[in-house]
This record gives structure tokens, sequence and C-alpha cells, in this order.
């Protein structure tokens, strides 16, 4: 009772990387708040779920196998989840803010009326004053995300409701394993007891998921693309850069809005996060939504003809010129002093 | 047969033009400090009631939203582009509501509406990017969702068919009416306005409006009846006070803050080989690169 659970999203047997970091963010809080950290599976052929998500700190997996139950459709998994949230009372509930965490949370949370925060980027447990009642409420999740294009950060809390709602993009939390000898416990659920007939009037007649093929995440270098490179053509320059120092292309939402490059490279807010070694930004301002999504990175190149540039002020270095005549320079000296 | 669809839309800050003045003490939205726009996805959405519209014999195109009197600018440009009409759903009980208190007015306001075939709504609205309030509508009235609609392929013989645009791909889904879908941005953009609509619905205004222009045009409103946007106050729905406005929000906001980066000492280079090459040279002997 009174435990932190997450919702694990689930193609073809395999967790997706969402909620394995949200299990981990979940275990720090369960650490924090002395409680139990649990996970829901639901779907079909469920079997290896268990060994891919104990090392993560979980102590209990609540499994739904059912055949009816992937794809995954909306009604049958809020039915499984307002059912069991009614039994167990989790205080704290999450999801991805994925397709189909988004799709399910509000849903969970109008049944429930319980609050629900979306695309947090960060969560924490702290005290909250209500003047107005003169209350004080201890040990609360701090849903804390961005608002208004990222121009301000809001902090969120759901003093009386339970479960206190949050979904978090991919990317965002990291991910660390625990203990691989972590000894969690699988209870079975009997289906038909939390899930009605009538739940599946959604019929899915066709599905094609693909597998991302840009991995920004795990790419310990980023050269990273803005409105600035100006074409399709000229972001060429960047894969070239990227292929000679082993990494991965990404891009500001301006550049993909204008059609110069794929929605999976996006960095930022509403794209992903990452963290690399060295990040590179060619031809990038610097929107808020953009340096939220890559300010973390452990050396920042800018690269922009604009001296007075945002991103600049957290850049370790700023080449003031254009990006035309910068990357082959790149190139051509990476390449001459690399053994 | 008539067949209504009903649209949500609502009218957001340009959250592109953010000013320092755009929040509140109190921590929320000071709506009358930003430019006031139709939000995007609603009007993908809109389009696709529109090409309802078109297919089914006798349907209809209204849309609700909640927001201050002059929301009903939205309404009006809905009209332009199409819609019979449309809701306001107005008041200072409705003030501080967050997803789920807006989702149970608009739910109490749409079972006020009678028999409802089909809801459309955008994903998502620029101000909050939750994308909740169009689930927690569908579930407060039952009704099933399909969520990140980018087509609406088929609808016939009460069946719906939806392409639905995903993350990682693309699904196609079937259900039964009545229910709600929530329509992507990259799904079709909206029809532009059209002349002789604009001409035609150009007076149209709600009661709050009508009273605020000080020019008496009771006999063209009773000429023209399609000519009044109907507007619903707190009383006009069926509905339970405690889970309206603040009361009815179990999200509280304790803090916002601005966004503030902290500044790094930069070293600042020119694009010369000599620097180029000497960025290039540290780099590797630092194990950044190499």
């Amino acid at each position: 009772m009174n435990n932190i659970i997450v919702y694990l999203e689930i193609e073809d047997g395999i967790v997706g990387d969402v909620s394995l970091e949200l299990l981990t963010k979940g275990r720090s809080l369960a650490d924090q708040l002395k409680c139990k950290l649990e996970a829901v599976a639901a779907g079909y052929q469920l079997d290896s779920i268990g060994n891919q998500i104990f090392p993560y700190g979980v102590d209990t997996l609540y499994l739904a196998d059912d055949k009816r139950l992937a794809p995954y459709t909306t009604l049958p998994h809020t039915s499984l989840l307002v059912n069991l949230f009614k039994e167990e009372k989790p205080q704290i509930a999450l999801m991805g803010a994925t397709s189909i965490g988004r799709d399910l949370g509000p849903r969970v949370s109008s049944a429930l009326f319980s609050g629900l925060t979306a695309d947090c980027t960060s969560l924490e447990v702290g005290t909250y004053e209500d003047k107005k009642a003169a209350k004080v409420y201890e040990n609360l999740l701090y849903q804390i995300r961005p608002a208004f294009g990222g121009n301000i950060v809001a902090t969120i809390v759901n003093p009386d409701c339970r479960p206190q709602m949050a979904t978090v993009r991919e990317g965002v939390m990291k991910k660390e394993i625990r203990d691989v000898k972590y000894a969690g416990k699988t209870r079975k659920l009997d289906v038909s007891k939390y899930v009605s007939d009538t739940d599946f009037v959604i019929e899915v007649i066709e599905r094609h998921m693909e597998k991302s093929k840009v991995n920004l995440k795990a790419s310990p270098i980023i050269v990273s693309g803005g409105y600035g490179m100006g074409s399709a053509e000229n972001f060429k320059m960047l894969y070239d850069l990227a292929a000679v120092l082993g990494g991965e292309v990404g891009a500001s939402r301006a550049a993909v809005d204008s059609g110069m490059v794929e929605h999976e490279r996006q960095i930022g807010q509403t794209g992903t996060t990452v963290r690399p070694k060295l990040y590179i930004a060619c031809g990038i301002s610097g929107q808020i939504q953009h340096i939220a999504g890559m300010q973390e990175s452990a050396m920042i190149i800018a690269i922009n003809n604009d001296p007075h540039a945002p991103i600049n002020q957290i850049a370790d270095y700023v080449i003031t010129g254009s990006v035309e005549e910068v990357i082959p320079k790149m190139i051509q000296y990476y390449k001459k002093n690399s053994k | 047969m008539s067949f209504k669809i009903v649209v949500l839309a609502k009218q957001v800050p340009d959250t592109r033009n953010v000013g320092k003045d755009a929040m509140k003490a109190d921590g929320t939205v000071n709506r009358a400090a930003l430019p006031a726009i139709y939000n995007p996805e609603d009007l993908n959405a809109l389009e696709q009631a529109l090409r309802l519209k078109s297919k089914i014999e006798g349907a209809t195109v209204h849309v609700l939203t909640m927001g201050p009197a002059r929301a009903a600018e939205i309404i009006r440009e809905s009209m332009y582009r199409g819609a019979d009409g449309g809701f306001l759903l107005s008041g200072r009980e409705f003030a501080g509501s967050d997803t789920l208190a807006t989702s149970y007015a608009l739910a109490c306001a749409i079972r006020k509406m009678g028999k409802v075939d089909i809801i459309v709504c955008g994903r998502q609205a620029i101000d909050g990017d939750t994308a909740q309030v169009g689930p927690q509508v569908a579930e407060k009235l039952g009704m099933p969702q399909i969520t990140y609609a980018e087509e609406i392929i088929d609808c016939s013989e009460n069946k719906i068919t939806v392409k639905r645009r995903l993350e990682r791909g693309v699904e196609v889904v079937k259900g039964t009416l009545p229910l709600l879908i929530t329509v992507n941005g990259s799904a079709p953009a909206c029809r532009p306005r059209h002349a002789k609509l604009t001409l035609k619905y150009k007076h149209a205004a709600t009661p709050t409006e009508k009273q605020d222009s000080g020019s008496d045009y009771t006999d063209l409103y009773n000429s023209h009846p399609y000519l009044n946007i109907n507007e619903w106050g707190v009383n006009d729905i069926e509905h339970d006070i405690q889970w309206l406005g603040l009361t009815g929000s179990p999200t509280k906001v304790k803090q916002i803050e601005n966004v503030v980066f902290t500044a790094k000492e930069s070293k600042r280079l020119t694009a010369s080989d000599a620097e180029i090459e000497d960025l290039m040279k540290e780099l590797i002997a630092n194990h950044t690169i190499g």
C-alpha cells in the first residue's frame, strides 16, 4: 500500500528505455519515502519481464498477461490501472510521456480524480504549505516541468489526491541498475477481474512500429544543426563531421520544423534530452527549449555567425564564423592530428 | 439524419511571444498580456470535422470553447472556415481550472448538447502541452478515444476508421461511435477563411459581445438567428460546483521560476586555420575526441 507504481511500456516483449528510466527514478524516490517500488506489465507473453526489471530495484511486479492486452488499446489498460490503483492505493504513479503514456495517463487520472502532470523534467520529494487552509503537507512529489514554450519552469504538487501522477519523456531521467540480484516478487493478476469485455471496443487493424534508427542518448559525441544551417544540403557537412568523430547528428526544433532533418533527431524539451561528452552546436541560436535538452553536455562548442547568440553563454568554446568554413576545417585538422 | 460533430478548441496565448509580464504573482497565466491565437492543433481538428461534415448528410459542426469573453473570437474564426456555430463556456467559476476541472466543465457542457456523435479536438494546446483534456473529457463522458489521429479514413454506419501517427509508427484503428478523437499537428492544415462565410458571420456575437458593442442590432439578430453565438455560464450546465475551478483542480502550482541559465566562461575563437587546428589538437589531447 502507498507505494510507487510504474507502468511499463512493452514492445515485442522488451521493456522500453523510458520505463527503465522511470524505475531508476522510482527506486530513488522509494528509498527516500521508505516505500516499495512496484511495476505493472500489461500485454501478452510477459514471462521475461521480471528478469528485465528486477535489477532496477523493483519489489513487486504486477503481471496482466492476456492476448487481448497487446497491442495497447486505451480502455483495457485504463481499467486495469484504475482497478489496481483502487486496490493498492499507490501514492505515486509514473508513466512515460510517450504516445501510450499520454493516451493512458489522463484517462486514468480522470477516472480516479487524481492530478496528473505531463512531461516532467524532474521529480523530487518535498513539503508544501497551503497557506489558505493553514495546512502543511510532508513528502509530496514535486512534479517539475517547463511550461509556456520553455520560458518558465513550474513545480506542481497534488496535495490531496492519490496517486500523484506524472509522465516523463524518454531520455530525461538516467537509467541505472540497482542490483543485478535484486529479489522482486511477481504477482499475476486475474485480468478478467480488472478488465471488462466491453473495454475491447477499439480494434487495431494495422500497425507499423519502427525501432528508432537514431540513438542520440547513447552517443558520446553529438554534432547538432539549427536553422542557421540554411538547408538540408548543408546538413550533410554535419553528417560528415559526425562520421569522422564517431558521433550522431542532432538538430534543433527550428531545423526539424523547416524540414531540414527528421524529427527523431530533435534535441530539446520536445525532443530528446542528451548528455554527451561533446556537443557541437552548429548554426543554433539557443532557444531555451533547445538548451534545456543539452545543457548537461560535458563540453559544448558553439559555431555561429552571430557573436551574441544565446547559446554562446553556455558554451565552453565559441567559434564565431560561418559553419561552411569551420566544419570542413574541423574535419581536416582532426584527420591531420589523430593517429 | 442528424449527425452532430463537436469540436473542442482553445484560445491560447501565443507562447512564441512571451514577455516578462506573462505570469501573475500567484503563478497563474496573465492571458491579457499575450496575443491570443487559435490553438494550432485545434485547427487541424476543425479541418477533420469539416471534412466529415462534407461527407455525411445532415452533419453539423459546432465548436465548444471555455475561456473569457474574447475567446468567442475562435468560434467566429471557425464559422468563417465552415463551422455551423459554437458555444462559449465562460464565467469566473471556471477560473484557475487545471486539466481535470477543465475536462469536467467541458463534459458537462457536451452533455447539455444532447446526443453527440463525435467529438474532435487537437492533441494538445501550446500553452501547456499536456495532451490531457481530450482523454479526460472522453473518460468523463464514458466514451472511447482515439488519440494522435492524422486522418479519418472512413466514417459510415456508426463505425469510424482512423489513422494514428505515433512517435515510432503508424496505426490504423476502428471504433464505434460515439467517441472522441484528438488530432495531431501532422494532420492536414485547416482550410482558410471562406470569403462568403466571413461576410455572412462577420456580426456573429455572444450576448456579452452584443451588450458591450453598445449598438442595437436586435432586429438583425432576430432575423438572422445563426448570428447568435451561444454563451453558457455555470448555471446553464448541470454541475457540481466542487469539481469546477480551483477547488476541482487536484494539481496546485507550488512555484514558478523563470528559466535562467548560468553563463560559462567561454573561450572565444575565430574560424582561422590556426585556431581550429589548436582546438582539434586540444580535444584529441584531452580525449574528448579520438
